[in-house]
């Protein structure tokens, strides 16, 4: 494993050319990239997205959410039980009535451990913006960040220039 | 200056337009603010007047205790189902249409259901207990009744605001983040944090845009739970007239209805004065219009099926309860709700009127004109007119009820009036992803 000790940045003003330079890299064996994008942009997705698993945010909203089911039934019956005092002929833990308080909480909890799991997994908040940052990705550039062996700095140089990089910084 | 009409916007354009919406207001800003703050304080007084006198001051006595307020409080909830609706639902549907109009939505969602939360408040008088409808160990031993409609109404809408609230926040934050690196000074310190320092890396947007499919798949069913539940308030009393199964499509539906007509009366405005031409353009009212009128369709639809039901049930109270709002002391308030919800949204049947904003703008207040008769015709009248001929009774506002549910609109605009000025009112990252990516290369226009 050789040492990331040097990052190089490429900025780009066009998908195509981010694309290029990202296929360019991957081809080339550079897999520790970090891409800046002002939004989603499906072609970009597509080219990193092919060695990676799903997001795991997923299994935050199903934990979250059964959570959220039995603590709604937990709550109603439990208290129910409480005093039991039985009203129109009907059981003390009547379960038809305490669905929605269950469905209420499922989607309540799902929808907070949700956004919890993309808090931690997406590494926010960030206090200090990271050293590769450039305000211009919030707007209408997109950012390619190689991190590589020191020796190698040139060789990426030349794949972000020649894909078509209006500028690229060490 | 506003982009041309007729040239695609760049994505720097979106960014430049955007922030130009939060630029220092004007006068005309501000003469808004003060009008509505007027009326607002109008209200306060009135809500305070009712808690020192009591609440014989808002008209109410048996047997129409529920009156205005509770009128107006599902008013509120079903202004606020749009927003989701669009947010959520549309999302889910990829219309694409929505981008442009979802952020001011989502607003008029969160300040909706603020506004409706109130009114169980102002309407329990002794507005301190109200914390007795949650859930909490006390020394009592004391657990809400979960089998009662009412609390379900506490989670559900409880849950509703917390949802609506966060999904609006998470769609901020690549947007947050776009304002943070345009602005300077204590401005960009704020916003830094807003943004929770974000990036736009691929690694935050992978995590962000699952979740955000997630919540919006988490959201949907709820939009259609809130307003089930909240007509459940009614369908599961006996009382003539409420007590029916067709209630909770019927609420859901009107609520989508009028949460429609509150979108247009806030974005029409929004997209003169702040000139958002570009992105809210022919089409976004078209296909608004077009929503307008289906849910107009179906809701007479429904007004049908009720008035039929109750003719066929063949009961006596039912037939007698019909007939009473339909001939007697409230029917002036029944036909203009069938004027306004069923032939008023008519006129979107032409291409013309679904295009034209001042045409749109007066069927949209005719809509929530009609759905807050609506509800007053399912509350007042019903409650007035049931088994017991002893018990009938007539309602008449007052002015400390009558100033208390304007002063909700107040409000109501206030905090979308602050909210426009704050915080990107059209979704910088959204629109982006629906106008063509920037490209190098020729004969490949856009990613979709």
């Amino acid at each position: 494993m050789a040492a990331t000790a040097e990052t190089v940045l490429g900025i780009f003003a066009h998908v195509d050319t981010t694309v290029r330079a990202l296929e360019e890299l991957k081809s080339k064996g550079y897999h520790d990239l970090t891409v800046y994008t002002p939004v989603p942009v499906h072609e970009i997705e597509d080219v990193l997205e092919r060695d990676r698993p799903v997001s795991p945010v997923r299994l935050f909203t199903l934990i979250g959410g059964l959570t959220g089911t039995a603590s709604g039934f937990f709550l109603t019956i439990w208290s129910a039980m409480q005093w039991g005092l039985i009203t129109g002929g009907k059981p003390v833990a009547s379960i038809p009535p305490f669905v929605v308080i269950a469905f209420e909480l499922t989607i309540l909890f799902g929808g907070i451990s949700t956004v919890i799991g993309m808090i931690l997994l997406g590494r926010l908040p960030r206090l200090r913006p990271s050293p590769t940052f450039d305000g211009r990705f919030t707007n209408d550039r997109f950012g390619v960040a190689v991190h590589c062996a020191a020796e190698r700095l040139a060789s990426v140089r030349q794949i972000l220039t020649s894909a078509g990089a209006e500028e690229v910084k060490a | 200056m506003a982009v041309v009409e007729h040239r695609e916007p760049t994505y720097a354009d979106v960014n430049r337009d955007v922030l130009r919406t939060l630029a220092p207001p004007g006068n005309l800003y501000f003469a808004w603010m003060c009008l509505v703050g007027l009326i607002l304080t109008c209200g306060i007084l009135a809500w305070t007047w009712q808690i020192y006198v009591g609440m014989g001051a808002a008209g109410k006595r048996t047997p129409q205790m529920w009156a205005m307020y509770i009128t107006t409080f599902v008013f509120w909830i079903g202004i606020g189902h749009a927003g989701t609706l669009i947010s959520a639902i549309l999302y889910l549907f990829r219309a694409r249409w929505r981008t442009s109009i979802y952020r001011a939505a989502e607003a008029m969602t969160i300040f909706a259901v603020m506004t409706a939360g109130l009114f169980p408040l102002i309407h329990a008088g002794r507005m301190w207990f109200a914390y007795f409808l949650l859930p909490y160990p006390n020394q009592r031993y004391l657990w809400p009744n979960f089998r009662s409609p009412l609390v379900w109404d506490v989670f559900a809408i409880s849950t509703y605001l917390s949802i609506s609230t966060v999904f609006f926040i998470v769609g901020l934050v690549p947007d947050v983040a776009a304002l943070r690196d345009a602005s300077t000074g204590w401005r960009r310190r704020v916003f830094a944090m807003l943004s929770l320092g974000w990036e736009g890396s691929d690694g935050q947007w992978r995590h962000y845009r699952r979740a955000y499919g997630l919540l919006a798949a988490l959201a949907t069913p709820l939009v259609l739970s809130v307003h089930s539940v909240v007509s459940w308030d009614f369908a599961m009393a006996l009382v003539p007239g409420w007590h029916s199964t067709l209630f909770a499509p019927f609420f859901v539906d009107g609520a989508i209805f009028s949460g429609f007509a509150m979108v247009l009366i806030l974005i029409l405005p929004m997209r003169h004065f702040f000139g958002l031409h570009a992105y809210i353009r022919e089409k976004h009212l078209d296909a608004m219009g077009k929503l307008i009128l289906i849910t107009g369709l179906v809701l007479t639809y429904f007004y049908a099926c009720e008035v039929f039901t109750s003719w066929y049930s063949g009961d006596h109270f039912e037939r007698a309860s019909l007939f009473w709002k339909v001939t007697k002391s409230y029917a002036w308030a029944l036909w203009l709700m069938y004027f306004c919800n069923c032939v008023s949204p008519l006129i979107l049947f032409w291409k013309k009127a679904r295009t034209s904003p001042f045409c749109l703008y007066v069927v949209s207040i005719f809509v929530l004109i009609g759905m807050w008769f609506e509800r007053f015709n399912i509350i007042v009248p019903s409650l007035g007119h049931d088994f017991y001929p002893y018990t009938w009774g007539i309602y008449v506002p007052t002015l400390t009820d009558t100033t208390i549910v304007i002063g909700s609109f107040a409000w109501f605009f206030i905090l979308f009036l602050g909210f426009i000025k704050l915080m990107p009112s059209v979704s910088v990252v959204e629109v982006k992803e629906t106008i063509p990516a920037p490209m190098k290369g020729h004969g490949h226009g856009g990613h979709r």
